[in-house]
């Protein structure tokens, strides 16, 4: 059973959303989206101050079998790419909620955002997904 | 016999299933204006004997001329083993295998292609080859955009002294994908890129720019500069290099003087053991620097171990490739030229470094033999004063076209004649001499040449 912790928000492709006390949002890869992907070894994160629309690809994560685009569910500004998923792209696998967080956006005044949904939602999404 | 194995019943049974009424029916987002009805021009078939004596006679009006031509395609000597070991079965495949790694001789045949080419060019990595130098060119091109994630003008400089043909394919493959390439003019002193041309650039977003070492006028190019120059404002070196003349010259890794040298390295293989066969097929290569590999088009072949332990080879990287990433994949090159650089891989294993090294001195020093020989008749002389590699480009008291017909008509084909796609120059002609040349070759071509600038005098 995948891991979805309750307080954080979630995309019907399979991303995260936190919002961080700064303001900012914190956007990673769920842990059934790592799962489906397999061993990443490959993860191309946005260059700090790229402006993304929501649904734009946003990051890349590249496992031996495929390479998948991650979509920006909010509008805004990339404040940092995670630096340290160069060297350790096994982090999306291993930590998808902590060390493997893809990037960091400033959602831009009134942010459009994707639908997002409740960690309760997104459990019943997946147990869609799977019947 | 027909070699198509669907039978009409199997074809049938094949759209039902797919719910479509016709295989035309499967192309139909093509739009009918860009549709063929029929093929014109392509006569009716014919049978082995009929196409034997056909080509047969093909290549007899082709005759053995002693060709004096480079201008992107080089005579060399190709030793007997060469093809005699490349037409074996086991290695007689045009491509990669559709079963890769139960091909295990020929990826790592290809591995040690890679392993060759990333050391002469002084680079880290190479894909498995390309279609040819001109394609490698445009896919560099491409790939210097996505690379080069600080630039996003998707503009690539390309000076007029890259072989001309290679512009032209890099403006039709990779202009129709938002490529914007942007001629450079050379000096006519020296025909080499002007870096005052270059200078011009500074200030504004470029992408990158392209060098070619030597370059079509077989000078010398003054890499270092260009290197330095671009690496300072951000742009990409793309090199075009002769590999022969990386035996001599310093490999474009090595490039500049802030230690970082070209960014990525392309070129036409065909001087390592691919005979001049009228035009092709050749083959491409390709390198780069490890943190770009990813945005490398084609086929790669890494080394690794089997569950065993057992060292083998495999095809890495291929998450990238369109059979994985479908629209997003990095080209649309999912093969590459296998029979072709299997005859460079035993050329360049027959050959060694040194071997190598030898060719390339030996055609240096015919070219400068050729040269001084040419210059010495009357009304001919040097365009440009700079050193030069195996060809270069010298100027006439008149019309090439009819003194080039002159020498054709004895069995010599003096060079290119350059009117048509650097008319700025004046009666030019680029010349070049490898190794096949011998000194009595030179002489034929004098000899020659001083008839046919005497008939052409009487003519006038």
């Amino acid at each position: 059973m995948s891991n979805v912790p309750p307080d954080l928000q979630y995309t019907k492709t399979h991303e995260w959303v936190r919002r961080l006390p700064d303001g900012t949002v914190e956007i990673g890869i769920t842990d059934h989206a790592q799962h489906a992907l397999g061993d990443l070894v490959f993860v191309e994160v946005p260059d700090t101050d790229k402006t993304v629309k929501v649904g734009d690809p946003a990051a890349v994560v590249e496992s031996v079998k495929a390479a998948s685009d991650v979509y920006s569910p909010v509008a805004g500004v990339v404040t940092q790419g995670n630096p340290g998923l160069a060297a350790e792209p096994e982090a999306v696998n291993n930590d998808p909620y902590g060390k493997g967080w893809l990037m960091r956006l400033r959602p831009a005044q009134g942010a459009a955002t994707a639908e997002l949904m409740s960690a309760a939602e997104y459990q019943k999404l997946l147990q869609t997904e799977a019947a | 016999m027909a070699f198509i194995p669907h039978t009409p019943a199997d074809v049938e049974a094949m759209l039902a299933t797919i719910g479509v009424s016709s295989i035309e029916q499967l192309f139909d987002e093509i739009p009918a204006n860009l549709r063929v009805k029929s093929l014109n021009g392509v006569p009716v078939g014919l049978n082995e004997m009929q196409v034997g004596r056909l080509m047969s006679e093909r290549a007899r009006a082709d005759g053995r001329p002693l060709c004096f031509i480079g201008a992107g395609a080089y005579e060399h000597h190709i030793p007997s083993a060469v093809w005699a070991i490349t037409t074996r079965g086991e290695f007689y495949s045009a491509y990669t295998p559709y079963q890769a790694e139960a091909s295990q001789g020929t990826l790592q045949l290809i591995y040690e292609y890679q392993s060759m080419i990333a050391s002469l060019t002084g680079m880290d990595v190479s894909n498995a080859s390309l279609y040819d130098g001109a394609s490698a060119v445009a896919e560099a091109s491409l790939m210097a955009v996505r690379a080069n994630r600080k630039s996003k003008s998707l503009r690539v400089l390309v000076p007029r002294t890259v072989n001309p043909i290679y512009r032209r394919v890099a403006v039709a493959t990779a202009g129709n994908q938002g490529v914007r390439f942007e001629e450079v003019a050379f000096s006519p002193e020296s025909g080499l890129t002007s870096l005052d041309a270059l200078k011009k650039y500074e200030g504004e977003d470029i992408t990158a720019v392209v060098v070619q070492q030597p370059n079509f006028f077989g000078q010398l190019e003054d890499v270092d500069a260009i290197t330095d120059w671009a690496h300072s404002h951000g742009i990409f070196v793309i090199a075009v290099v002769n590999p022969t003349s990386l035996a001599l010259l310093r490999p474009p890794g090595e490039w500049g003087t802030q230690g970082k040298g070209a960014d990525i390295v392309v070129g036409d293989g065909q001087p390592l053991g691919v005979p001049l066969s009228s035009g092709g097929p050749y083959f491409g290569f390709m390198t780069t620097r490890t943190e770009y590999v990813r945005q490398m088009p084609g086929r790669i072949v890494g080394r690794t171990v089997d569950l065993n332990g057992r060292p083998g080879f495999t095809l890495t990287l291929q998450a990238r490739e369109q059979h994985i990433r479908r629209a997003k994949a990095t080209s649309n090159i999912c093969t590459n030229q296998g029979l072709l650089v299997t005859a460079a891989t035993i050329y360049m294993s027959l050959m060694g470094s040194t071997g190598l090294e030898r060719t390339a001195a030996a055609s240096h020093a015919r070219a400068k033999d050729l040269v001084a020989a040419l210059t010495a008749v009357k009304g001919v002389r040097r365009a440009f004063a700079g050193p030069f590699f195996h060809e270069t480009v010298l100027l006439f008291d008149r019309p090439v076209a009819p003194i080039l017909t002159s020498l054709a008509s004895r069995g010599i084909l003096g060079g290119l004649d350059l009117s048509d796609s650097f008319p700025e120059l004046g009666y030019a002609l680029l010349v070049c001499a490898t190794e096949t040349k011998s000194l009595s070759d030179i002489n034929s071509y004098v000899t020659a040449l001083g008839d046919a600038m005497q008939s052409a005098v009487r003519a006038a």
